[in-house]
């Protein structure tokens, strides 16, 4: 099975205070530490794992500039066969149906059975997905959490639906599947794996190589645009206990008694 | 102004909680709409949420069809491109249905698609401007979505309180017809209910929540003993879950389970959305986090700032001194 794998490089959320630049635009983004979004990673060991059973090959690709790279190569450390990265001026800007859009050009060039994507990025949106599914007339599921292969290009899979239920279906291939975390535990990378892979060559599309219109991505034709970011005032907020760490126990054994936590 | 329709999530024959919320996000873009409900099913669990609906909205749309009777986002999908009006603004809530249907079918509406909204702030020309979260809740960010050529917009649930308005006597409009044979190369099986659980932390007062603060799985055990001392039970967040260091049923949120606990002790949770969804009965919840900025502490009624490696071992001395 071919199977392809969107991903993209974000600040890790678990690693950074993200917080507002001076000028309120955007966030701060120097220092921030950079990493793959994390359900896409499961989705490259999901990948891994059903060609480890079924045979094939996975392709990593992202949508980015040159540092986004360093994604591709860490996945292809993981056993990614493949690495492609697009990257064009024209390309920024582009909302979530402009990366589709590009992505559905890139998948146009080759020949895969089964696409990933991770189920949300930094912007919670959970929207590349089913937009590029919708565009290539490839069946989707979303928030998939467990991938049988089944004889006659079928697939058996597992949907994460409200209280821990989980949503059975089958699903012809080609198709689009967005990949919850906890798929599976992906395997560890060290450094010694990304050198052996450092001089593996990444090829670099543009929208010409890609016959991408310029039109129709970027700036230009995102409908849905992010006009800054901000913190909200929300409510009062927390009552911060401060203090030494000893004064603060005993705040705090003060409330939870009162609150009915402690006897 | 387009037209406003809300899909309507239903299970069992009851309409979801955010039927209603979806009016009051309506009146937000446009406050003289009154939306039309939207819902798509089969017999006799149709007719009673289409009954149930027009206490609330003044024209309900209904689509009748066996292969409907299971919402399989894709056959949905298929139906609602059949009926909706071009250009029509479709509110959709942003669960696990929400993400499978509104990104594919804005394509094939060629409208724009906005996710996961929690506020709206109103026109401005052909842009309707909302409010949405990134990075985990930790920053928001104003969105301006070209809505001229119609728009699907996945609605955040419990973002949007219900309007206290007159009780409407709606009229069900049976849309079936407009809708040809239904298939899918996605079809739906079966649900597999959650596995049983050892401990219901739905039922427990006094609940130690552990979060990704937690780094490594040696680790569980300084919550054990505090909840041990505290007489409490240990549940969790979802990258605990993930990483497997806990059960499934100990996890609370959307996907997990839902809490009602007097007392909330969030030990290295971030607090997203999906976590706090988790989370009923107004508790008393105390946050204990290392990163200042964590959303939790916006819903928390304390909050530390420490790292809860250190800080919780102490605590559970101090507790058993006592």
């Amino acid at each position: 099975m071919e199977i392809l794998v969107c991903a993209k490089r974000v600040p890790d959320t678990s690693e950074n205070e993200i917080q507002l630049n001076s000028a309120g635009n955007d966030i701060e983004r120097e220092d921030l530490l950079y990493s793959i979004n994390e359900p896409d990673n499961y989705a490259v060991e999901e990948a891994l794992q059903i060609v480890d059973r079924a045979g094939g090959n996975v392709t990593v690709v992202t949508v980015g500039g040159e540092d986004d790279e360093e994604i591709l190569r860490r996945e292809m450390a993981m056993g990614a066969k493949h690495g492609a990265l697009i990257s064009d001026e024209a390309f920024s800007g582009s909302d979530g149906k402009g990366i589709a859009t590009i992505l559905k050009a890139f998948v146009k060039k080759g020949h895969y059975d089964l696409i990933l994507t991770g189920v949300q990025a930094e912007d919670g949106a959970s929207q590349v997905g089913g937009m590029l599914a919708a565009m290539l007339d490839y069946p989707f599921a979303s928030l998939v959490n467990a991938i049988e292969v089944l004889e006659g290009g079928k697939l058996k899979i597992s949907r994460e639906i409200e209280g821990g239920d989980k949503e059975m279906n089958e699903i012809d291939l080609p198709c689009v599947l967005s990949i919850q975390t906890g798929i599976n535990e992906p395997r560890y990378v060290g450094m010694r794996g990304i050198r052996q892979v450092a001089s593996v060559p990444i090829p670099t599309l543009d929208a010409a190589e890609l016959g991408l219109e310029v039109a129709a991505v970027g700036e230009a034709a995102a409908k849905v645009k992010r006009a800054d970011y901000f913190v909200p005032a929300l409510g009062k907020g927390a009552e911060m206990l401060g203090g030494s760490r000893e004064e603060v126990i005993d705040k705090l054994i003060g409330l939870m008694k009162a609150k009915g936590g402690l006897k | 102004m387009a037209r406003i329709f809300s899909y309507i999530v239903h299970k069992a024959g009851v309409a979801d909680d955010s039927a209603a919320e979806l009016v009051a996000a309506a009146k937000k873009i446009d406050p003289g709409a009154s939306p039309t409900a939207i819902l798509t099913g089969w017999g006799a669990e149709l007719d009673a949420v289409s009954s149930e609906l027009r206490a609330s909205y003044a024209e309900v749309w209904k689509i009748a069809n066996e292969a409907l009777a299971y919402p399989n986002a894709e056959l949905v999908r298929k139906a609602l491109v059949s009926i909706l009006p071009h250009d029509s603004i479709l509110l959709v809530p942003h669960a696990h249905f929400g993400v499978d249907l509104s990104p594919g079918l804005s394509i094939k509406l060629n409208a724009a698609f906005v996710s996961d909204v929690l506020s709206i702030e109103g026109m401005e020309g052909r842009y309707l401007k909302v409010v949405r979260q990134e990075f985990g809740g930790q920053v928001s960010a104003h969105v301006r979505c070209d809505i001229s050529s119609g728009a699907v917009i996945n609605i955040r649930p419990g973002a949007f309180k219900p309007l206290a308005s007159a009780p409407a006597s709606g009229a069900v409009v049976d849309k079936s017809s407009g809708v040809g044979s239904l298939s899918s190369r996605r079809r739906y099986l079966e649900t597999v209910a959650a596995e049983p659980v050892d401990v219901d932390i739905s039922e427990q007062p006094v609940l130690v929540s552990l979060g990704r603060g937690i780094q490594e799985q040696v680790n569980v055990s300084i919550a054990h003993e505090l909840a041990d001392a505290m007489g409490a039970a240990v549940s969790c967040s979802r990258p605990v879950v993930d990483a497997k260091w806990m059960e499934k049923s100990r996890q609370v949120g959307s996907s997990g389970q839902t809490v009602k606990p007097k007392v909330y002790l969030a030990c290295g949770i971030s607090g997203s959305f999906q976590h706090l969804a988790g989370i009923k009965g107004n508790p008393f919840i105390v946050a204990i986090n290392k990163n200042p900025k964590a959303p939790i502490f916006q819903v928390a009624d304390v909050g530390i700032v420490d790292d809860m490696l250190e800080f919780l071992p102490e605590l559970t001395s101090k507790i058993r001194e006592q």
